[in-house]
């Protein structure tokens, strides 16, 4: 059967363009819509009533809503690795070649075999999953869990890579407007006028809100000429921005807000979608409210509409989804819906009321027009299989009688949308007289205007934007004018005779419709026991759907209260929590992906040491040379030839990471001798020292070398993983608690590049180079510092080592770095300098057993660290009150060991744990861990640094390393933690 | 969340680190263990209204004393730490 595109809509109105059509698909099939349309209005406008199956039961489902409240009409837009699901036809603008996919249904959307379900629809309630799917255990990840995810559920993720592109983009504003409908427009139009930087966020893509989807006048004529007027002036304000198509999610401390914003456009190169972070001095929440529904059988048919959405399409697209409607309402703003209807010449059946007919002007015209009122009327139940056909009518004496319509209009009510004024805890409070939840009281910055905070009438509406804004434009300082508010035509004022749930209704009757809830749910809850809002909801799973029950919770509550035979405003609200509608990862994500994920360090030697094939790896945010391959080398063979290179001859390795902070003023020293628990009293100008900075509870913090250049005047370097922490340690000392120190330092880290030159003839290839200081033995000792020259570039340079050879740190200038390595290549080329990496310098640090830090973990200290003796008892510093506590002087700590496997062949892997040999790996046998391994070319096998309880008086015997997670058991004998030269003849020469 | 650091002004929370509790005041070196394990291990976990240290790490890298309501999370005010005591004695 083939249907017109235009069958359902009427030859005049709207605001769509009926000159440009628009292809779209749906399931497949093609269709024809306008510019204009939504997807949903598109849809409807082509006699589409089906659109998706339920979640639970694969009930048919239509088009409940017109906006960002639609429980039913989700859908996957797009295909491939493009496909969105669970996308709400009616926030879809039509695009052409929009392919949109129906969800949850097999194999077609009108013949579900899955709709089974519904036949056993009784043994689906509340609760289903925690009792049936129970045993055994194992039977939940290999079964139920599948079962569970194919029968229920809604779209599915494409599994591929989001090929979209997202932006992010900061704003500051004094006032954030959330919604451009009346209120919005008034308080973004009056802060404006003041002079305040305003944003006005809204979520479609035109301004006007309801104001375009009923039939006002305002100052006396059509309201779209006074939107046009307001919207022109908005645009003229050049401290107004307006983000269209833009949904403010959360409300966070501090005036932060997050934002989505679509940015139409259909070139896929361009972003997708921009999440701001809006910094505002106060916010209005202009944002509206949601009607309800009711519950009663058959709620839920294909057919039923709200009647605010009938009015949108209506008004918006000139869709009529329905000739010969019944409206059923429980307040006035169903008799304004039915009578827009009228207008445009629809056949309303009748309007049935479950209160009394005020005598209003809006019900005098329906009578007029011959519509039938029928008061302390409800609809029972929906008659139809595939879609409405009809009603059943129970009058207030129980008589039934049947009305024949092709659609159902409901307005139970309308709530607040007061989701952004709950963000932070605020707790809605229960109106009766609205029978709904109203936001909480103002929270300084947060004010909730209009129908957001229950005020419905449109003239309530502008006056609360335009007041809101006046206040909150004074309080930050800005001279705002109380404006002329604009004439409003005279409604009906709102009124209501509550009613969630008709007599009767229960297990066809739903509440939630997008996680299928019944009202038969909700009573079962209650009858079970559960009294806490928070638990019921999680027990019938009620507003935990994509659309967090945005028709559905304020129903579901009251329906539960009733259940439980307490008062709305006693049971109160679910909490609130951002978002208001779902967000993509990606946006939120926004550039921070793939290689932009993390800021990516490159040392200034970086370009220098690719060019020589050096092969890169991350440790934090640094990519640091891991080893320098030569044709054919894998790692190992690379890592072992370097290693033999630097201790048959000279090496040279980036050390520019290193942290380094210089210090000066006349208290250096001193600050210097708190902060490192060794002493630093006595190192000489021109002599550096080893140093172990402590925490305040006796765990070593971090280790480094300490240079002396002159009386106040030192540098100090960290290991490159604890740079920042080091610093951010030092200033917070200095700052707070020793101020009176007359200390400055700052971080020289990016300020110089460094290079270790390390080897037999290090001494010898690094002199070629440098013009200043003499480097011999007796000028330059180990542990000498100078400041020296290179031709007329300043050098910093140190004899230390870390592999245990002869060996020195050079800095330069980073600007200098790649220069100082050429010459030092070019220099030691006689020599056969090797250019190494980090894994032959972990290597020779490991045979060397110094510290790093897989060792420095936070957990050890100095003694564990076979260190002890270095801790100054002349002294207090940083750590040395706690220093002496039992636990940590405890004999039976892991100290430090060296490991090697008894059987060559076995590999190691560190971070297992030390075991009595043989014994089984339970805690109850934990004696310690390995931390780091290394294949040693100068041992020959694989060897490992660890801690191990009584370590010490172990050396020679064995223990296992064990690896529960890999099942694997290495018998290993304990070293000393120095497998090379423990004298360190190679480091003095 | 946003502090307005006395530097730099407002500023957005990715600017700052925390510390914890800037209320324990670090003691004297020959204060004993007792006074010393309480500085280092032992907090309090008020509702209310809770002194915090927090750095301006990507800004002026001042060490602030932030006073912070827990419950509302408003920020009652933002010294900078090196005009507030950090210890006992010693200075004023």
């Amino acid at each position: 059967m083939d249907v017109s595109p235009d069958a359902y809509r009427l030859k005049s109105g709207g605001r769509i363009d009926r000159t440009s059509r628009l292809a779209f698909t749906f399931d497949g099939r093609r269709y024809k819509g306008l510019v204009g349309d939504t997807l949903a209005s598109a849809l409807l406008a082509n006699g589409v009533r089906l659109v998706g199956r339920s979640f639970k039961y694969h009930r048919r489902r239509g088009i409940l809503g017109f906006g960002v409240e639609e429980p039913n009409a989700l859908l996957t837009i797009g295909r491939g690795a493009r496909a969105e699901p669970n996308t709400r036809a009616t926030m879809v603008e039509l695009t052409e070649g929009l392919e949109a996919t129906s969800q949850n249904r097999w194999p077609t959307l009108s013949l579900d075999l899955q709709a089974v379900n519904g036949l056993a629809g009784r043994f689906l309630g509340a609760g289903f999953y925690y009792k049936t799917f129970k045993w055994p255990p194992a039977a939940w990840t290999g079964l139920y869990e599948k079962v569970i995810r194919r029968a229920a559920g809604l779209g599915r993720a494409s599994h591929a890579a989001d090929p979209d592109r997202y932006d992010k983009s900061f704003a500051f504003c004094d006032v954030l407007v959330v919604g451009g409908g009346p209120a919005g427009l008034m308080a973004a139009l009056v802060a404006g006028r003041a002079g305040a930087r305003v944003i006005l966020a809204n979520e479609m893509p035109a301004l006007g809100g309801r104001l375009r989807y009923e039939d006002r006048r305002i100052d006396g004529r059509g309201a779209a000429l006074w939107l046009g007027e307001i919207e022109r002036e908005l645009a003229a304000l050049a401290n107004v921005t307006l983000l269209r198509r833009t949904t403010v999610f959360g409300a966070y401390d501090h005036g932060t807000f997050g934002a989505v914003q679509q940015l139409a456009g259909t070139d896929e190169r361009l972003p997708r979608q921009r999440f701001w972070q809006i910094s505002a001095g106060a916010a209005v929440l202009a944002t509206g409210a949601i009607e309800r529904s009711i519950a009663f059988a058959g709620n839920d048919l294909p057919g039923v509409m709200l009647a605010s959405a009938a009015q949108g399409y209506l008004f918006e697209h000139a869709v009529v989804a329905g000739w010969r409607p019944v409206v059923f309402t429980t307040n006035s703003s169903g008799y304004a819906a039915a009578l827009d209807l009228v207008r445009a010449g629809i056949a309303v059946q009748a309007v049935i009321d479950n209160g009394p007919v005020v005598d209003s002007a809006t019900a005098r015209a329906l009578h007029e027009a011959g519509v039938p009122l029928f008061r302390h009327a409800v609809v029972e139940r929906v008659l139809g299989g595939r879609a409405v056909g009809g009603v059943v009518m129970r009058d207030e004496l129980g008589g039934r009688r049947e009305l024949e319509c092709d659609q159902l209009l409901v307005s139970g009510g309308w709530n607040p949308t007061l989701h952004l004024a709950a963000h932070r805890g605020g707790r809605p409070r229960w109106d009766d007289q609205l029978a709904t939840f109203l936001p909480p009281p103002a929270d300084g910055d947060l004010m909730p205007v209009g129908a957001a905070a229950g005020r419905f009438a449109l003239e309530d509406c502008l006056a609360d934007g335009a007041m809101a804004a006046v206040d909150l434009c004074r309080r930050l300082g800005h001279a705002a004018r109380t404006p002329t508010l604009p004439q409003t035509d005279e409604a009906e004022a709102y009124r209501i005779t509550p009613l969630f749930a008709v007599e009767g209704a229960g297990a066809k009757a739903f509440v939630d419709l997008q996680n299928d809830v019944t009202v038969a749910d909700l009573r079962q809850a209650a009858a079970e026991g559960y009294r806490s809002i928070e638990h019921a909801k999680r027990y019938t799973t009620l507003g935990m759907a994509t659309d967090q029950g945005k028709t559905a919770n304020v129903t579901g509550l009251a329906i539960l209260a009733e259940a439980l035979a307490r008062p709305v405003a006693e049971v109160g609200t679910t909490g609130f929590r951002p978002p208001y509608t779902p967000v993509p990862i990606g946006a939120l994500a926004h550039h921070h992906r793939g290689p932009h994920f993390a800021p990516v360090r490159r040392t200034p030697l970086h370009a220098a040491q690719a060019a020589r094939g050096a092969v890169f790896f991350e440790t934090g945010l640094w990519l640091r040379a891991r080893y320098v391959p030569r044709r054919g080398e894998d790692m190992a063979a690379a890592a072992r030839r370097e290693v033999q290179g630097v201790r048959a001859g000279v090496g040279v390795v980036d050390v520019s990471p290193l942290g380094k902070i210089e210090l000066g003023g006349a208290d250096a020293r001193g600050f210097l001798e708190r902060l490192y628990c060794n002493g630093m009293a006595t190192l000489r100008p021109g002599r550096a020292r080893y140093g172990l900075m402590l925490r305040e509870d006796g765990m070593v913090l971090d280790d480094g070398t300490v240079w002396c250049f002159g009386e106040g005047h030192f540098m100090v370097t960290t290991t490159t993983a604890n740079a920042a922490a080091v610093l951010s340690h030092m200033e917070l000392y200095h700052q707070h608690f020793w101020p009176e120190l007359d200390v400055q330092f700052a971080s020289v880290s990016e300020q110089w590049a460094g290079l270790a030159v390390a080897g037999p003839q290090s001494r010898a290839v690094l002199q070629r180079v440098v013009d200043e200081p003499a480097l011999d033995d007796a000028a330059f000792p180990f542990m000498a510092v100078a400041e020296g020259r290179i031709g007329n570039v300043t050098c910093r340079i140190a004899r230390i080592s870390f592999s245990g050879e002869r060996a020195f740190e050079v800095y330069v200038p980073a600007g200098h770095a790649e220069a100082l390595l050429d010459c030092l290549l070019e220099a030691g080329a006689v020599d056969g300098i090797t250019l190494y990496g980090l894994e032959a310098m972990g290597t020779m640090r490991i045979e060397k057993g110094h510290v790093a830090g897989a060792e420095l973990d936070g957990r050890t200290t100095p003694r564990d660290l076979g260190l002890g003796r270095m801790q100054s008892r002349k002294k207090p510093h940083v750590g040395s009150a706690l220093r002496d506590r039992p636990g940590l002087t405890d004999p039976a700590r892991p100290v430090l060991v060296g490991l090697v496997s008894v059987d060559p062949g076995e590999r190691l892997r560190a971070g297992a744990l030390l075991v009595p040999e043989g014994a089984e790996a339970v805690q109850a046998n934990d004696q310690g861990r390995v931390t780091s391994i290394a294949s040693s070319p100068g041992i020959g096998q694989q060897i490992a640094l660890g801690f191990l309880a009584h370590g010490r008086e172990r050396v020679g015997q064995r223990v296992d390393a064990v690896f529960p997670l890999y099942r694997e058991r290495v018998t290993v004998e304990v070293r000393q933690p120095c497998f090379m030269d423990p004298d360190g003849e190679r480091l003095r020469g | 969340m946003r502090i307005t650091c006395p530097h730099c002004g407002s500023r957005g929370l990715a600017e700052f680190t925390q510390q914890g509790d800037a209320s324990p005041l670090r003691p004297d070196d020959d204060a004993g263990e007792a006074a010393w394990v309480d500085f280092v291990h032992f907090r309090d976990n008020p509702r209310g209204e809770h002194r915090e240290l927090w750095q301006h790490v990507l800004g002026c890298r001042a060490w602030l004393v932030v006073t912070r309501d827990t419950a509302s999370h408003a920020i009652l005010r933002v010294e900078a730490a090196a005009d507030v005591r950090g210890r006992p004695r010693g200075w004023t």
